[in-house]
């Protein structure tokens, strides 16, 4: 059996993973097996695998729940009453997104007011967004 | 809080006498929290857990319910006293086995308990005598509040609470209770309300959770889904199945009172004999026995006043609070002498069953028991 990613050597890393309720087979030679980190549990990237270089990263950050949500939807709807949160809100999260949502939409309209050249509004804008900044936490 | 003083009293949920605490022993609601842009735990690499739990741990040792409270990071707690930890149910078995980076605070009447970099950042559990899960939810619901407004937890607009495993996704929300149902057990219908209970969505496990036996008639229930359902719901739903898993396991002790009264004197008379006179005694069979004891309390069949004993003895003969009480490492032979030395110590005190009592019950014709005082 020939390794899957160079196509030449023989495979001698077989994985096998479950996804979506179909099963996945990938099989790696040595030395493909070892540059995807395959034989490094540590290293081992089974996003870098799936999804490409990068996917590490958002794991990494914490935005797993972005990167695998495709699949993670159908797993969801198997495991829960419904597909959306709908009780606690953390009162502080809610408030940043609710910040983040208002300097979206003001710097949208900084930009709208920037290319009308209506330069009084765009600095009533700029005066909002500076305040605004003052307000959201550093960590975002 | 050091740990002996721990070690030296019982947990208030243990001691507490909580509504239907004669079915319902406790009841726990736990959170789980992480921290927005930071790897889970499983994912993290040690020195982020350990950068991890040096910002939470101040955070939750500053909060007003955690005055003089036990804080230890698990790699300085040798590993019996982790195991007395779970035990008490203090901490989770996956908890127990961690090291490097992970930590635990428990509050000083042992009702708050909160582990840090377990499957998540947090798991902050709530732990109240009988029936309570709305009080246990309470109480983890305001230091989830509290901790929030210092700590920024990865939340979700649409998925709510973002968790390692997406099982808990949602609330992050575990509610459970733990059932004794001998009645249940010995008219042979546990079986029927196991799967009754699993059909709506509800689990049932063994005395410790995920993947463990159930020993000595004792059963968890919990809920099974965390996301598409408000916390308040959920643990409505729960409490209303468990009043009716209750009610259920009273109507099988009454049918086994007047229907098979011989099986349950016999039964509790073996229970007492061997308890009183055996010298070796496996933790398993300790449970089972003490199980038919806690019955016979319940059923008026030994006095009242001697419930607590009983209920101390549920914990105080696991193996890790055995070794800890003699201070020496034993093995399995030994622990087993040692239980069934405690136990008989212990039952001295006890008079015989009295099986008048118990025998006087179906007479009355009545549906409640003198002890079902609830």
């Amino acid at each position: 059996m020939l390794c899957d990613v160079c196509k030449c050597n023989d495979a001698t890393v077989f994985l096998t993973q479950i996804l979506e309720g179909k099963m996945q087979k990938v099989n790696l030679c040595d030395a493909c097996s070892k540059e995807k980190g395959v034989q490094d549990p540590t290293g081992f990237a089974l996003a870098d695998l799936l999804l490409g270089i990068g996917a590490a990263e958002e794991i990494e950050k914490g935005a797993c729940y972005v990167t695998f949500a495709e699949g993670l939807n159908v797993l969801l709807k198997a495991m829960h009453k419904g597909t959306e949160h709908v009780g606690k809100l953390p009162e502080r999260a809610h408030r940043v997104m609710q910040l983040n949502h208002r300097m979206r939409a003001l710097t949208e309209n900084l930009q709208k007011a920037v290319a009308e050249e209506n330069y009084e509004t765009a600095a009533s804008l700029r005066d909002q967004i500076k305040q605004l900044q003052g307000d959201l936490p550093n960590s975002s | 809080m050091k740990f002996s003083n721990v070690l030296a009293t019982a947990g208030e949920w243990l001691r507490g006498e909580g509504p239907h605490h004669q079915v319902v022993i406790s009841s726990r609601v736990r959170l789980a929290r992480n921290l927005r842009s930071r790897p889970f735990p499983g994912w993290a690499k040690k020195a982020e857990r350990t950068s991890i739990l040096e910002l939470v741990r101040p955070r939750v040792e500053e909060l007003p319910e955690m005055q003089d409270s036990f804080s230890e990071s698990l790699q300085d707690l040798s590993a019996l006293d982790r195991q007395v930890l779970v035990e008490r149910h203090l901490i989770s078995r996956e908890h127990a086995a961690k090291g490097v980076g992970s930590a635990v605070v428990i509050n000083r009447r042992q009702t708050l308990s909160i582990m840090i970099n377990e499957e998540d950042h947090l798991r902050m559990q709530s732990i109240r005598s009988g029936l309570q899960l709305k009080q246990a939810f309470k109480l983890v619901d305001k230091i989830d509040s509290a901790l929030e407004s210092k700590l920024e937890f990865a939340y979700d607009p649409r998925l709510g609470y973002l968790t390692a495993c997406p099982t808990n996704v949602g609330t992050g929300m575990r509610a459970s209770a733990m059932l004794h149902l001998p009645g249940l057990v010995l008219s042979e219908l546990i079986n029927q309300v196991i799967q009754a209970v699993s059909k709506i969505g509800l689990a049932v496990r063994g005395l410790y959770g995920e993947g463990t036996e159930a020993m000595g008639n004792l059963f968890q229930i919990s809920n099974q889904t965390t996301l598409g359902e408000r916390e308040d719901d959920i643990i409505n739903r729960l409490s209303k199945v468990i009043e009716t898993i209750i009610e259920k396991e009273h109507d099988a002790r009454q049918v086994l009172l007047q229907k098979k009264p011989n099986t349950l004197s016999d039964q509790i008379g073996r229970a007492y004999g061997v308890l009183t006179y055996a010298h070796a005694m496996a933790s398993k069979e300790a449970l089972n026995l003490l199980s038919i004891i806690k019955l016979g309390v319940d059923l008026g069949a030994f006095p009242e006043e001697r419930r607590f004993s009983i209920d101390e003895l549920f914990i105080e003969t696991q193996p890790a609070h055995l070794q800890k009480t003699s201070q020496q490492k034993l093995n399995a032979e030994e622990r087993d002498h040692l239980r069934a030395q405690i136990i008989r110590e212990r039952l001295k005190l006890f008079p015989r069953p009295d099986i008048s009592k118990l025998a006087r019950e179906p007479g009355n014709g009545s549906a409640n028991g003198p002890s079902n005082n609830e």
